[in-house]
């Protein structure tokens, strides 16, 4: 926790003048935001551990304000996560696909999507037949509303897996 | 994990580099001295944090102490190869044990020692680097050229104004602490780059165990220089202080509860001739020659697989 805001350590180098005071220098990303902030600290500080946990969630709807989401463990709990929380993930919403929920003292602080989805596509110019292989290619719009490059021959209709990391496709399903 | 940190090249590398060294000073007519690792009276330095066993003997965190009683009884020039040990200095860069080469030289002074050092240096970095070129700065100078700081006529609010800048926050710390935080943040990382850089005349505050004498604008500086490579602090160095109740002050204001080496202090009111010591990181300077920034690869076995 740093200045009541959930962050975990990317970096942390200790730092030592050989007659001087012990420092660590430290690259915190808030785990809200995603912003990457340095510290600097007395060796031997410490800070209060922030109570987050990560659980798989089967995405149900959404009311409009808030995305609901469903824990696959069994226990049928479910959270409400607002539109800052979702963040880029709203991209890749589809109902029933199970996305990784991190939790901060009981509320829906980031929601991830998993590595691939398979969405359908809504919109693109008409495809060309028997262009298969060759480079080339076009926009398509998915059933979410992502935009992403596609080869020439998809077609409205066409069921397409996706890297989320990458926001690229990858084939046609 | 029971496999070495360090390539078996790393490990010649260590032993051509301390063949350099020995063959260095016995050229030099310096000799090779061992005093004890353990020993009944430890460190004052506030910042050092001594190891102890259970049967009350502290490991030493650099051979100085001893080495220095030696010079006392008039041995003349000596060095030292030793392992040293920190508690609590763990880090990509640090190991709580590590290696120092520790050398003084009866007669001269800070300045001559300097000297000195970049020669033995280029020596020793010779594998790696053809022809080192030499830099000098004063602290004073290091730090208004790259942190735009006037150490001398800056309050203790600009400095610590400027320190919680590089921070990030406020630290409480004391004008030293904010100046290491200066000196690290800002002027470490940008002195030259492959170049030998001395800083010296620290201030007066952080003198440690060297003379503090006037500069040539009257200001009381620390006859104390440090070499740092490639945004590594090298070596640390000083015109030794010699005045036995001098040293008795700086102790007792900085032992915070430790005993202090009254055999050291004996020897200085025996009398140390005048002279210039330094102590220089050579795992820091095997990793310059391997070109690494982690201590690990230089090392048989880190402080994680000791």
């Amino acid at each position: 926790m740093l200045e009541n805001e959930p962050c975990s350590i990317i970096e942390n180098e200790y730092v030592k003048p050989g007659k001087g005071q012990a420092f660590n220098r430290v690259k915190l990303r808030n785990l809200r935001n995603g912003r990457v902030v340095e510290k600097t600290f007395k060796s031997g500080d410490s800070l209060e551990g922030a109570d987050v946990m990560e659980v798989d969630m089967e995405y149900l709807y959404t009311d409009g304000e808030f995305w609901h989401f469903m824990a696959t463990d069994g226990s049928f709990e479910q959270h409400a996560a607002s539109e800052e929380a979702l963040g880029e993930t709203i991209k890749w919403l589809k109902e029933q696909d199970v996305y990784v929920i991190t939790l901060f003292n009981g509320a829906v602080l980031t929601v991830a999507p998993p590595n691939f989805v398979e969405l359908e596509v809504t919109e693109t110019d008409p495809g060309l037949k028997g262009d298969t292989a060759n480079g080339g290619n076009k926009p398509a719009t998915l059933s979410t509303g992502a935009v992403v490059k596609v080869p020439l021959f998809i077609n409205i209709g066409d069921k397409l897996k996706v890297d989320t990391r990458s926001g690229e496709y990858v084939s046609r399903v | 994990m029971w496999q070495p940190t360090a390539s078996r090249d790393a490990l010649l590398a260590r032993q051509r580099l301390y063949q350099t060294i020995r063959r260095y000073f016995s050229e030099q007519d310096v000799t090779e001295v061992e005093t004890p690792y353990l020993s009944q009276a430890s460190v004052c330095d506030p910042n050092i944090e001594p190891m102890q066993t259970l049967d009350q003997r502290y490991l030493h965190t650099s051979p100085e102490y001893a080495m220095k009683r030696l010079l006392c009884a008039g041995y003349g020039d000596i060095f030292q190869i030793a392992r040293v040990f920190r508690r609590g200095e763990a880090g990509h860069r640090h190991n709580p044990e590590f290696s120092m080469l520790e050398w003084y030289r009866v007669g001269w002074d800070d300045q001559r020692l300097m000297q000195e050092v970049a020669a033995l240096t280029r020596l020793m970095l010779a594998p790696g680097y053809a022809q080192l070129p030499v830099e000098h700065l004063q602290y004073a100078e290091a730090l208004s050229r790259y942190a735009g700081v006037n150490v001398f006529t800056a309050t203790d609010s600009d400095i610590a104004a400027a320190g919680r800048q590089l921070a990030g926050q406020d630290l409480q710390l004391s004008r030293d602490g904010w100046l290491d935080i200066i000196m690290s943040h800002a002027v470490e990382p940008a002195l030259s780059k492959d170049t030998l850089v001395f800083i010296d005349e620290f201030p007066a505050s952080q003198a440690a165990m060297a003379k503090v004498t006037a500069n040539d604008s009257g200001q009381p500086v620390a006859r104390r220089f440090e070499l740092y490579f490639n945004g590594a602090e090298l070596a640390n160095g000083y015109y030794e202080l010699t005045d036995a109740d001098e040293q008795r002050r700086r102790f007792e204001a900085e032992a915070d509860g430790r005993p202090l080496d009254e055999r050291l202090l004996n020897a200085l009111q025996h009398g140390m001739p005048a002279c210039a010591g330094v102590a220089m990181g050579l795992d820091r300077l095997l990793m310059t020659l391997l070109n690494t920034d982690s201590i690990a690869d230089v090392l048989a076995f880190d402080w994680g697989r000791a």
